[in-house]
């Protein structure tokens, strides 16, 4: 047991032995350290303006990666490499590559924004080699720019990558001395810390993790915090015990086990979309549209399944799959189909004390046609109002014999529609027998009207999106999506 | 007079220098190093408390009782504020209506309208406490929407306005073709990346001094004077920069400032308030939706004879802003286009909902996409192109060019504006490809429409129409300038520092830009309905015109020279036959015991407006530009993606090209959001369910059109002597993006062969869009 945060804040180390538990990175950065570039726009980690970049070991590498200070707790910055905004500029009071772009270019108009696309940009300057338009556009999903309408905030990224020397950027050179320093901070040993009543534990190991568990079986168990750093931001909530996940790089872990992938449950969004993007670009695109880029690094496979929400982006795709849940206690495992993992509205099957270790994701038939539609009021950085995603297979005439419909958005769970997958087992694929599975939705779904979309909208899109499967799928030159990659592909 | 004119000639003469120039923004460098201070930014002063209110969690009742206890007794609490404690008035209308107290009393007129302020050491604290009162309320049925509040008999919030010219209803009956039909027009949340903020500190006597992020200083300081029982003397009201205004700081700021100075006087504390981002969208106000009734009279030629309108606005719990709003809904039902009768009513009207307020357009947007469905009604109609209707109702030609309150469009450049963009952007050869390509495309279709924009500058109250500045010259020939008009990201401040450098033939980096303030500038307008640099460039100009005489005039005696032979040049001054910097003359002036600081001051000329009788020459002058803009939707979801958009704007003489096309872009793209994205929804409740970037969406970066080309009009100085031949650009870019609307309601119409007018209405949300693919193809009798 270690009692002391320890983190690298620019060139300084910090140790801090006491803190709330779920005091935001942000409401430190600014009211403790008085550190004020990073701005609060939202607290929930949708606009941005917060951005900060972590730095973290990753297989003896430092990677860094651009995050919502809003929604992340400052304990969970163990072994971190911590910048903001104020560290860009050189001692020589020069200006970053990254800001210099964004003057030149006219990046910024009231400024509130600005510090957080200059970070976002920062990540992805230290990161990526001449990244594309739409590469450009993803990384700053997650930042709102209200004033400028993103042009010139796009110019700048261009601008950067033909006039910057990202090999001599300071901060790449300064690297191998940082993962030394981070290396010398990785103890192994589990950090806690207490503030009056209140814990947290930053555990090393799933070991550890167990052995807390069955201590403080009701313990809030924190990954990303992408979602759990609203219930303290909004829901004003005070946990007793905070677990958090980060430090378990065994649970960060995806191996290929032949028929399926198993992902660890920490594995975050961006490599999750890595994984599985060989299985399919339709997963592909899937995850390229899952939140914002700092959401993306911060959350976790994990986390979006165990929070439970209806419209997680995730378990539709993976129900379709037919993934299968590896869930852990103590010593104990098991192994559940993800589908069934889903009780009801914000109900899970998960024991306390216990947690999701990974996700088996088969690996797709060849024979097998798939498809993944996200439908939201934007394209880009929103939740489903329906999200649906699908898997059939046939025999050698042409007769369906496997259907697996999943819908998001639907229902108050991620949930198969089975009276759509009965209308279509034994027929063949194509107008009529869509027609059928469309008709026999509504007894599979009764969903609700909310500020997404309307229970009419919601139940005609979900048949739609069968239709679009049908003419993707028996159609291939005809064009069935206007944006995301897969539209770029079809463009050619 | 003649000083006058003087003046108005060196405005207007075309000179080489910092104007026109496109700088970049003078915070540009700080807002990227994060070092461009916000007021949540600044420094605490010692013994700083935090504020935080109390919301009503009914949209519509009595308060019966509130039980303010387990607030009171949180840890951390110094006092509870309610309206008892307010020593002046319990009012911050800003109209004078006084119908908008600080805290309700008995009567809840919406959901998160504040009961209380909780005050304490931390916000954490002052937030927690908050959430602990106990309200006891008696609910009565909230009116929510425009048709809720008609079907109720809801009171109007203000008086409504009537415009008028011809004979309406004859003109109908004599229309060889008519038709009646409805518009939905949506509202819109400002998000502003700086929410709503105010830092209070007490002064000696009754002062209080109140860094607001506010468009508004002078009406902040009236304001808290008037809620504190005090003088206007006594509060000065400071503001550097806001994060976003876009018309959310004009009155909604007033609310924030005032409870934060009452807890800074009752306390002797400096108090600071800033709600949480969900609380600020759900107190504060946003842009009025509305409801279009039209009926028009038109030929067969596409010609239209007559329109009678009504635009029925959500005006929300109190008047507010919504008088002046709903009007330029109607100064702008015409856009472009002369209507040879024409008959526009406002129906303002009160409902249980945040009260709608200014938001960039102010109305104006609105009606100018009422006037675009009357152009859509006719094409479809008729058959015809709907470009071409909009060709043929241009204003222009004899006795075809009074709008609809009765001013002359003396400037009108849209048929030009339109033709150079239908050209330049190879508007017709697209439409005809994108047309035959729609007929072969299963899913997806495409549709490309151009839309013209005549916007109003000036206030409609013209009162409004004035500035005031303030310039130092300092001996070293360095330059403090201040005048009434706030930067919210616009640029504002670097367009009238470049004014000031310009005059005096200086360097930028000469002139400091200092933040407003009431205590140096006094009964300073809104920096609203665009008129920002054209005011306060104008009287920043007039200060530097008075200096400069008194320099000629020292000049003229010391060196013995004519006045004519003293000059202003860039980096020197020219005095006879030698140059000075203009650092030498200001030190030699000096000694010579000549006053280098001056104030300035411009009032609007040409304008008037009598609202009763719906007549005058309300606007000094107007801004064009037309934007042609291509769509792609899918007919299976309705989900769409801008692809291309070419814009033609406006900006007279430009005087920060780099500047006003960051305007234009940024207009746009708010624009293209309030009308597809952006969608606010109330429960039956009266809650806001859209209260935050999860569930408000607002455009983000791969919503830009794939193509966005943007140029300002060329050789297009204003007509009338404005700054430097300059034209406002603030709001007049948001309407270029009506033709987003319409580029979809032409895709939309693709499915029915083009032969249905689609009647898409506002916000075109996905859901939107497939409901009106779906009802096209059902008319057009299609599968």
């Amino acid at each position: 047991m270690r009692e002391r945060l320890r983190f690298y804040f620019g060139e300084e180390l910090i140790e801090i032995a006491s803190c709330d538990p779920t005091l935001t990175l942000l409401d430190w950065l600014r009211l403790e350290r008085r550190r004020t570039g990073s701005k609060e726009g939202c607290a929930e980690g949708d606009c941005g303006a917060c951005t900060v970049v972590i730095g973290r070991l990753d297989g003896g590498r430092l990677r860094y990666e651009a995050i919502n200070a809003c929604i992340r707790f400052l304990l969970t910055l163990d072994g971190c490499h911590l910048l903001t905004v104020e560290h860009l500029k050189g001692t020589d009071g020069r200006l970053h590559p990254v800001q210099q772009a964004m003057v030149d270019c006219h990046g910024s108009q009231c400024g509130f924004c600005t510090p957080g696309f200059v970070m976002s940009l920062f990540a992805l300057w230290l990161n990526e080699d001449r990244p594309s338009v739409a590469r450009i556009e993803d990384a700053l999903a997650g930042n709102l720019c209200r004033c400028t309408g993103y042009e010139p905030i796009i110019q700048a990224a261009q601008r950067l990558y033909e006039r910057g020397d990202r090999a001599n950027d300071r901060f790449a050179l300064a690297s191998p001395a940082m993962v030394k320093r981070l290396d010398a901070l990785a103890d192994g040993e589990t950090l806690a810390l207490a503030d009056g009543s209140r814990r947290f534990f930053a555990p090393a190991s799933v070991e550890a993790l167990a052995d807390l568990l069955s201590v403080y079986p009701e313990a809030v168990l924190v990954a990303g915090a992408t979602d759990v750093g609203l219930w303290i931001t909004k829901g004003m909530q005070q946990p007793a015990t905070v677990i958090y996940l980060g430090r378990l790089d065994e649970l960060r872990t995806i191996s290929d086990q032949g028929g399926h992938l198993r992902i660890g449950a920490m594995v975050n969004h961006i490599d999750t979309r890595k994984a599985l993007a060989e299985l399919s670009p339709q997963l592909d695109e899937l995850m390229r549209r899952f939140g914002g880029e700092q959401v993306r690094n911060a959350g976790t496979i994990g986390g979006n399944i165990a929070n439970g929400s209806p419209i997680g982006d995730l378990p539709p795709a993976l129900i379709a799959l037919g993934a299968t849940l590896v869930l852990r206690h103590g010593d104990e495992g098991r192994e559940l189909p993800l589908e069934n993992f889903f009780l009801d509205y914000r109900k899970q099957d998960r024991q306390p004390g216990e947690f999701v270790e990974a996700v088996l994701v088969p690996k797709l038939p060849e024979d097998a046609l798939f498809h993944i539609s996200k439908i939201s009021k934007r394209f880009d950085e929103d939740i489903s109002a329906v999200c649906g995603a699908f898997l059939l297979r046939w025999d050698a005439g042409g007769i369906i014999t496997e259907a697996r419909l999943a819908y998001g958005g639907m229902a108050g769970i991620p949930k198969r529609a089975a009276a759509a997958e009965a209308a279509l087992l034994g027929q063949e694929w194509n107008g009529t027998s869509v027609a059928a599975a469309i008709a026999a939705l509504p007894q599979d779904f009764t969903p609700l009207t909310d500020m997404r979309a309307s229970a009419g909208y919601r139940l005609k899109v979900a048949g739609n999106l069968l239709r679009r499967f049908l003419i993707e799928t028996s159609e291939p030159e005809t064009e069935t999506r206007v944006a995301g990659l897969l539209a770029e592909a079809a463009h050619g | 007079m003649a000083d006058a004119r003087k003046r108005l000639d060196a405005a207007t003469v075309a000179q080489r220098g910092p104007v026109g120039s496109a700088s970049p923004h003078d915070s540009a460098a700080k807002q990227v190093a994060g070092e461009a201070v916000y007021i949540d930014d600044i420094a605490a002063p010692v013994g700083l408390a935090h504020a935080y209110l109390g919301l009503s969690q009914i949209a519509h009742g009595k308060l019966v009782s509130l039980d303010l206890s387990a607030v009171r007794s949180a840890p951390g609490v110094f006092t509870v504020l309610t309206a008892a404690d307010i020593p002046g008035v319990n009012d911050i209308s800003s109209t004078h209506r006084h119908d908008e107290p600080v805290f309700a009393t008995d009567t809840i007129l919406h959901h998160g309208q504040p009961l209380f302020a909780v005050i304490a050491e931390t916000r954490d604290q002052a937030r927690r406490a908050a959430a602990l009162a106990k309200a006891v309320y008696e609910e009565a049925p909230p009116h929510l929407d425009v048709a809720a509040a008609r079907a109720a008999g809801s009171d109007l919030v203000t008086d409504p306005l009537k415009l008028e010219r011809g004979d309406v209803a004859g003109a109908l009956a004599a229309s060889p073709r008519r038709l009646k039909a409805s518009m939905a027009i949506g509202g819109q949340d400002h998000f502003y990346l700086e929410g709503q903020i105010a830092l209070a500190i007490p002064g000696e006597d009754e002062d209080v001094l109140v860094q607001s992020s506010t468009q508004h200083p002078s009406e902040v300081q009236h304001m808290v004077a008037a809620v504190l029982g005090i003088g206007s003397h006594a509060v000065t009201i400071e503001v550097r920069r806001m994060g976003g205004g876009f018309g959310g700081k004009e009155t909604q700021a007033n609310l924030f400032a005032c409870v934060a100075a009452l807890a800074a006087r009752k306390l002797y504390r400096p108090v600071k308030l800033r709600p949480d981002r969900d609380d600020d969208m759900v107190i504060t106000g946003k842009r009025h939706d509305f409801v279009c009734d039209y009926e028009i009279g038109f030929d067969d030629e596409g010609h239209i004879l007559a329109v009678d309108a009504v635009y029925a606005a959500r005006c929300g719990w109190n008047a507010d802003l919504s008088g002046p709003v709903t009007d330029r809904a109607l100064f702008h039902m015409d856009n472009c286009y002369f209507y040879p009768a024409v008959r526009g009513r406002s129906e303002p009207l009160r409902t249980h909902t945040v009260s709608n307020t200014a938001f960039r357009g102010f109305g104006g947007p609105q009606g100018m996409v009422g006037a675009e469905r009357f152009i859509e009604e006719v094409a479809y109609a008729t058959g015809l192109d709907p470009l071409e209707v909009r060709k043929r109702n241009l204003y222009g030609g004899a006795g075809r060019d009074i709008t609809p309150y009765h001013q002359q469009v003396e400037d009108n450049i849209a048929g030009h504006v339109i033709a150079e963009l239908e050209r330049g952007c190879d508007y017709r050869a697209r439409q005809a490809a994108i047309r035959a390509a729609n007929r072969t495309s299963k899913v997806i279709k495409r549709g490309i429409a151009l839309t013209p924009v005549k916007f109003g500058i000036s206030f409609t109250a013209t009162w409004f129409n004035q500035a005031g500045a303030l310039v130092h010259v300092y001996t070293d020939g360095t330059v403090a300038l201040n005048h009434g008009g706030t930067e919210m990201g616009q640029g504002l401040y670097i367009k009238v520092a470049q004014v000031v450098a310009q005059a005096f033939g200086i360097g930028l980096d000469r002139v400091k830009i200092t933040a407003t303030t009431t205590g140096k500038v006094p009964n300073t307008s809104a920096t609203a309905a665009s008129s920002g640099s054209d005011l306060n460039g104008m009287a920043a100009l007039d200060a530097c015109e008075t200096i400069k005489k008194r320099l000629v005039a020292f000049a003229t005696g010391h060196w013995q020279v004519p006045p004519e032979a003293v000059t202003f040049l860039p980096g020197c001054v020219r005095i006879g036959t030698q140059e000075l910097s203009f650092a030498e003359l200001v030190a030699a002036a000096y000694m010579a015991r000549v006053q280098l600081s001056a104030t300035g001051f411009y009032a609007t000329p040409k304008i008037h407006w009598d609202r009763k009788a719906g007549r005058g020459h309300p606007f000094y002058y107007f801004a064009y530009g037309a934007a042609a803009t291509e769509v792609a939707i899918d007919t299976l979801t309705g989900e769409y993606r801008v692809e291309r958009v070419d814009i033609l704007h406006d900006c007279g003489t430009s005087l920060n090209p780099a500047i006003d096309k960051g305007q234009i872009e940024g207009g746009f793209i708010q624009g293209m959001g309030w009308l597809t994205t952006e969608e606010l929804v109330w429960d039956e409740k009266g809650r806001l369910r859209t209260h935050a970037p999860s569930t408000y969406k607002i455009p983000v970066a791969s919503d830009r059109p794939r193509i966005f080309n943007v140029a300002l009009l060329d050789n297009a100085p204003n007509r009338e002597p404005t700054i430097h031949r300059s034209k406002a650009v603030g709001e007049p870019p948001l309407m270029l993006a009506i033709s987003v609307l319409h580029a979809l309601s032409d895709a939309v119409a693709s499915v029915g062969d083009y032969r249905i007018c689609p009647r898409l209405d506002a916000p075109a949300t996905p859901e939107r869009v497939l409901d009106a693919v779906d009802r096209v193809r059902a008319e057009a009798g299609g599968p």
